[in-house]
């Protein structure tokens, strides 16, 4: 019965992380760090440091809203054909660009 | 007869209080800490910091123009504040939010005038450079009511702004000779996506960077009539171009008396051009994307800096050789560089090291370093009497 009761609890630790957290799993949270600086610094320097825009478009869940994840991931990573918006493939894995993605659409934790 | 005397002591001692030693300001300047939204006043002659102002606003992507007595200055922030600093007392003189996101400005010839390039509601707007009081508003309204983002904007000489319309690919040059009723001329299908621009130093030539076409725009100021020529044509020659991580930025005009050295952009090269023909010269292969090239104030050497993943290097080119002779590691992302006005030093601002570094432009040695958090635009006062800074 307790056996039971330990594999239940077990799995459901295992479904719990392999769920939401399951980008976050992957990164470190050295390497977090330095994306979050990516994000403002380097993507900031079109997308605003506070992500409300500038050359490109603002990045706020407000303006992410009902867009597919898998469709921002792919323009991060594959960027835009005709507009400044460069492919990241090659500087950032996909596993970092679904995080970074994620995070975005739930708003940047540090942002003003 | 006593109550007299005390009222003098009075006196001399709040004047005395008051009283800060008397100095110019031909060798102070700007430098802006992004991330905070303050401001070093920094001197130059023994590369020190005076003082830090805060409370501009987001500096994320800041630029400043002084007045032409140089006691103020002139901040353009990412919010679409304009903030006037004075450069003496140490403190903001006066502040207006006039947009809701800008990109820069330009003053004018007289400095009577400020003029700001906004990308929200995208437009010009301009004014008194006394007061911070709106003289005019210029929507930059294109096509089917719609308003593009503005970028590029320059002063020219008589009281003119030239300024292009990212979304529209358009140049419009504005006379302000009476304020409140600016004259537009508009230059339209100038090309595709201008990013940035410059004008030369005698206010003669604009240059508008166009983002994905292989060449730039051209107007020449003192023949509007001629239209807008384009320059450098299939610089690219037609190859993909590569990923650009950060985009150029055209201000750094740098001149020679013969040439004109622009980066280039999705390609690793300094292009050189003939400045009578406007035919190319020759071109520089370089470290990485290019995002300012500086000439020093005589012209002899231009300073690169390039975009992410190689902003922690630095390029001196010798513009009669017409090559690299230095390729430096200063720090992690060098985002800016100001040469003192005779160009002796340079002043370069490493971002992720929260530090400004001081070159030596002879020996290519660092001299002294301050400390800032994250810096971005450095800005000296002698920009107060060039046309186009």
């Amino acid at each position: 019965m307790s056996r039971h009761l330990l594999l239940l609890l077990l799995g459901m630790a295992i479904l719990a992380s392999a769920m939401p957290l399951q980008a976050n799993a992957e990164i470190d949270p050295a390497r977090q760090g330095e994306l979050l600086h990516l994000l403002r610094h380097d993507c900031g320097s079109c997308h605003g440091m506070t992500l409300k825009g500038g050359l490109g478009p603002a990045l706020l869940p407000d303006t992410l809203a009902g867009k597919p994840a898998a469709t921002l991931e792919a323009t991060v990573l594959y960027g835009r054909a005709g507009t400044p918006m460069p492919p990241w493939r090659g500087l950032l894995t996909e596993a970092e660009v679904a995080w970074l993605v994620a995070i975005l659409m739930k708003g940047v934790p540090d942002a003003p | 007869m006593r109550r007299n005397l005390f009222a003098l002591l009075l006196l001399v001692l709040l004047l005395g209080g008051c009283a800060t030693p008397l100095r110019g300001t031909g060798d102070l300047g700007l430098i802006i800490e992004r991330a905070d939204g303050s401001v070093l006043i920094v001197e130059s002659t023994h590369q020190q910091t005076l003082a830090r102002i805060e409370g501009l606003g987001d500096l994320s992507h800041a630029s400043v123009v002084y007045s032409r007595d140089e006691r103020y200055a002139y901040v353009f922030g990412r919010d679409g504040a304009l903030t006037k600093v004075d450069m003496l007392r140490q403190r903001i003189a006066g502040r207006v939010m006039q947009s809701g996101n800008s990109i820069g400005g330009a003053i004018s010839q007289d400095g009577r005038l400020v003029a700001v390039a906004n990308y929200q509601p995208g437009g010009v707007k301009v004014f008194d450079a006394e007061t911070l009081e709106l003289m005019a508003d210029i929507p930059a309204a294109y096509g089917d009511g719609k308003y593009s983002k503005v970028v590029g904007l320059e002063d020219s000489t008589g009281n003119r702004f030239a300024f292009s319309l990212y979304d529209a690919g358009e140049i419009w040059v504005a006379d302000l000779h009476d304020p409140r009723n600016p004259v537009i001329e508009k230059f339209r299908d100038i090309g595709r996506l201008p990013y940035d621009a410059l004008v030369s130093m005698d206010g003669r030539h604009y240059i508008a960077g166009l983002f994905g076409e292989d060449g730039l725009a051209l107007l020449d100021l003192w023949h509007p009539e001629r239209g807008v020529q384009r320059i450098l044509d299939n610089y690219g020659r037609g190859e993909q171009p590569l990923p650009v991580y950060k985009m150029p930025h055209l201000e750094g005009w740098a001149l020679s008396e013969e040439h004109a050295f622009l980066p280039a952009i999705g390609r690793h090269e300094l292009l050189i051009v003939d400045r009578r023909t406007w035919q190319e010269a020759g071109r520089i292969a370089l470290h990485g994307q290019p995002v300012f090239a500086m000439a020093r104030p005589d012209g002899r050497q231009i300073w690169i800096n390039f975009a992410h993943p190689h902003n922690d290097t630095v390029q001196v080119i010798d513009t009669v050789k017409q090559q690299v002779i230095a390729t430096l590691t200063p720090g992690k992302a060098i985002l800016h560089m100001e040469f003192t006005p005779r160009g002796e030093h340079i002043w370069l601002s490493v971002r992720d090291e929260d530090r400004v570094d001081v070159y030596d432009t002879t020996t290519l040695k660092r001299i002294a370093e301050l400390p800032a958090r994250k810096p971005s635009g450095i800005f000296f006062t002698a920009r107060a009497h060039r046309i186009g800074l």
